[in-house]
């Protein structure tokens, strides 16, 4: 089977869309010695798949099937609100929506111009639309389906932080990389539940949560220096 | 015309495609003195031009720290974007950070005239894109040592304007400017090179001159030649 | 034999046309023994437990204007059994009504496997304290399976949604879930005048939500740490 290269260019790490910039708690978690070498990098990405992974593959995978649902019934566009706040409830660190936000603003500008679509217009009327609902809707765009959006999200909340240790603590790329390999069937399994959930009720979405992300997301807004915007 | 191509040729949408500001780069290496220069061209264009910066330091927010303590411009003129480690990215790669916080001091303070980018320190190979700024300037210093601009780069050859700055320290540091001279003019094709010393004359009057005269182009053409934007339709919908 | 419970304890605070608060609904069953007292109702567990396979719920019910705190005499021991464990609270809140919830903390012995599921319905001008505490396992144990989950609504529109799963010893460790800490816990503030502004230090965030509350969310070695930094918190999500 083949992969579609549309959907190839949004999982790709060198799409333009401001990714570069957050690290996904990495810096913070580093800056307090949760985070110094390989093996603690491989608990805390286990961690985050788990948790913010899994919520944001969910409604990813969401926000993907409302796209295919809107377009059968021309236009449904009180459903975005719907899952924007159903985000919100999910993220009670404001220094995450901020991150969340900011990120989906900077993927809408790139995947508007790469493929143009009404639901990506219903998001560009929010100021700063969540990333994972952006994530979503661009799947669909793409010819995506919600498993698509889910297992895209469920690689990028690892592969994120991932680049980041290795740019921040220097680690061995090549260990990195055997790491994220080793968490690669884990990734699956989170992307499989994760969009096992897309067709239904978003109050039931996961709201899986990392205490110790929420805390370094806003420690890190008081640190300097800092490298990285999340 | 082909309004349902518009959407393709426009890499930021929420930007106006007329009326907008001049965005100019200042790239170049650590210590070469672009945020001194940012500072320079603030004072002396301050006054008649309503400008804000961006600024990409690989640390921190200092820069934007010292042009607030400088009292050079107001806190909310000034925007600093992180980088992750990796500030040529933030400039060329993926200019995202950088274009939301244009965008949104373009949107604090309605119109401006010029919106002043100015990089992290990289080394000679950081460029900016033509998405993200109009014109470019790079800075570099004598004490880096007179074979830089024979070395190249994508700064050094590409800049619209090549500062060579610290050139009193020039004695000191064994730097021959003519050296230097010879060589960018080699690899840069005709486009200008100014020297000077900004602790000696801390207004940059002939930066400021050459910033004006780009300003007054860039007005009169609309968006800039080269740039991403002069891809736009310019007619009305 | 094994015992085996489902119980159905609830309460219901209304205000009576002198404006004092009444209880009008005081049902205790099974482990849940519910106790009034002039400030609080008290939970007085009457058995050990929950234990696997146990179903406890509580409703609780605070009519508009009224006001009603509930607490616990002391710490709830999750243990196993054959099955899971589940509590469950679903609690409803009227108009300008205020609801205080803070049991001592619940902690999930080794090899437990329970669930906690609470449910928060606010009217529009409802108020809210919410306290719940976690400590992973008994001095020198490995916790149990443990996972909890908080749905708040206001008005109709999720407030907050907030689940911990602890599935394995493994992701409890991950620096990005608890770390080392052995205890974590979380005070929710609803209602108007909370702070704004978010607040941070060693093992605390206090989080204005994107609705009308506040989340203080800590983590801690010990669970009187735990309680000083959720008082902590709580101070600096009420300036």
């Amino acid at each position: 089977m083949l992969l579609p290269a549309p959907l190839l260019l949004l999982a790709d790490s060198r799409l333009p869309a401001g990714g570069h910039a957050h690290s996904g708690g990495l810096e913070p978690a580093a800056a307090a010695g949760a985070v110094t070498d390989v093996p603690t990098l491989a608990g805390f990405l286990r961690g985050r798949l788990a948790t913010t992974g899994l919520v944001t593959a969910a409604l990813a995978a969401a926000a993907c099937a409302h796209t295919a649902r809107a377009a059968a019934d021309h236009g449904r566009a009180s459903g975005w609100t719907v899952l924007d706040a159903e985000a919100d409830a999910r993220t009670p660190s404001p220094a995450q929506r901020r991150a969340s936000r900011s990120q989906g603003r900077s993927l809408l500008r790139a995947v508007r111009t790469a493929s143009p679509h009404p639901a990506l217009d219903a998001l560009a009327a929010f100021p700063a639309p969540h990333h994972p609902l952006v994530l979503g809707a661009a799947v669909a765009a793409a010819g995506g389906s919600p498993a698509h959006a889910a297992s895209i999200s469920a690689y990028g909340a690892v592969t994120g932080p991932a680049s980041a240790a290795v740019r921040l603590l220097a680690l061995d790329p090549l260990a990195v990389h055997r790491a994220l390999a080793e968490l690669a069937p884990r990734v699956d399994a989170v992307a499989a539940e994760a969009g096992g959930f897309a067709g239904g009720d978003p109050a039931a979405l996961p709201a899986a949560s990392a205490p110790a992300l929420d805390v370094f997301a806003e420690l890190h807004l008081r640190a300097e220096p800092r490298l990285f915007e999340s | 015309m082909g309004t349902n191509h518009d959407h393709l040729q426009d890499p930021h949408p929420a930007a106006p495609a007329r009326g907008r500001p001049l965005r100019l780069g200042v790239g170049g290496p650590v210590g070469s003195g672009k945020t001194a220069l940012v500072a320079a061209l603030c004072r002396t264009l301050g006054r008649e031009l309503d400008l804000a910066v961006v600024t990409n330091d690989i640390y921190t927010t200092e820069d934007a720290d010292f042009l607030r303590g400088n009292a050079v411009l107001p806190d909310d003129r000034i925007t600093a974007v992180r980088t992750g480690c990796c500030p040529h990215t933030a400039i060329r790669d993926d200019i995202s950070a950088n274009l939301d916080a244009v965008e949104s001091l373009e949107r604090r303070h309605g119109r401006l005239d010029l919106v002043i980018v100015e990089s992290g320190g990289d080394n000679l190979t950081a460029t900016f894109s033509r998405g993200l700024a109009d014109r470019q300037i790079f800075v570099l210093d004598v004490s880096g040592g007179d074979k830089v601009p024979r070395k190249g780069g994508p700064g050094v050859s590409g800049a619209d304007l090549l500062v060579v700055n610290k050139t009193d320290l020039a004695p000191l540091v064994g730097a021959d400017l003519a050296v230097m001279d010879r060589d960018a003019a080699r690899v840069r094709g005709g486009r200008p090179v100014v020297f000077g010393s900004l602790r000696e004359d801390p207004g940059a009057p002939e930066i400021a001159a050459w910033v004006r005269s780009v300003l007054a182009e860039h007005r009169s053409a609309g968006p800039a030649p080269g740039s991403a934007d002069a891809a736009l339709p310019t007619g009305a919908p | 034999m094994t015992r085996h419970y489902t119980a159905h304890a609830a309460v219901r605070a209304e205000r009576d046309g002198a404006g004092r608060v009444r209880l009008t609904r005081l049902r205790s069953d099974g482990p849940y023994a519910l106790r009034a007292t002039p400030d609080a109702v008290h939970l007085v567990g009457a058995a050990a437990g929950p234990l696997g396979g146990d179903e406890l719920n509580l409703d609780l019910e605070v009519a508009a204007g009224a006001a009603l705190a509930v607490r616990s005499v002391a710490s709830t021991l999750l243990l196993p059994g054959p099955g899971e464990s589940t509590t469950r609270v679903r609690a409803a809140v009227g108009h300008g009504a205020h609801l205080d919830l803070a049991l001592e903390p619940a902690v999930a012995a080794a090899g437990c496997r329970h669930r906690a599921v609470t449910d928060f319905a606010l009217e529009a001008g409802a108020t809210l304290r919410w306290r719940e505490e976690l400590v992973l396992g008994r001095h020198g144990e490995p916790a149990g399976r443990y996972s909890g989950r908080v749905d708040v609504t206001v008005g109709g529109r999720p407030l907050l949604r907030n689940e911990l799963r602890l599935p394995d010893p493994d992701l409890c460790t991950s620096g990005a879930v608890l770390g080392d800490a052995r205890c974590t816990g979380n005070v929710l503030l609803v209602g108007p005048g909370l702070a704004a502004e978010p607040y941070a230090a060693d093992g605390l965030a206090v989080m204005p939500l994107a609705g009308p509350g506040v989340l203080v969310t800590a983590l801690a070695p010990d669970s009187a740490t735990l309680r000083r930094r959720l008082r902590h918190g709580e101070e600096r999500a009420r300036t």
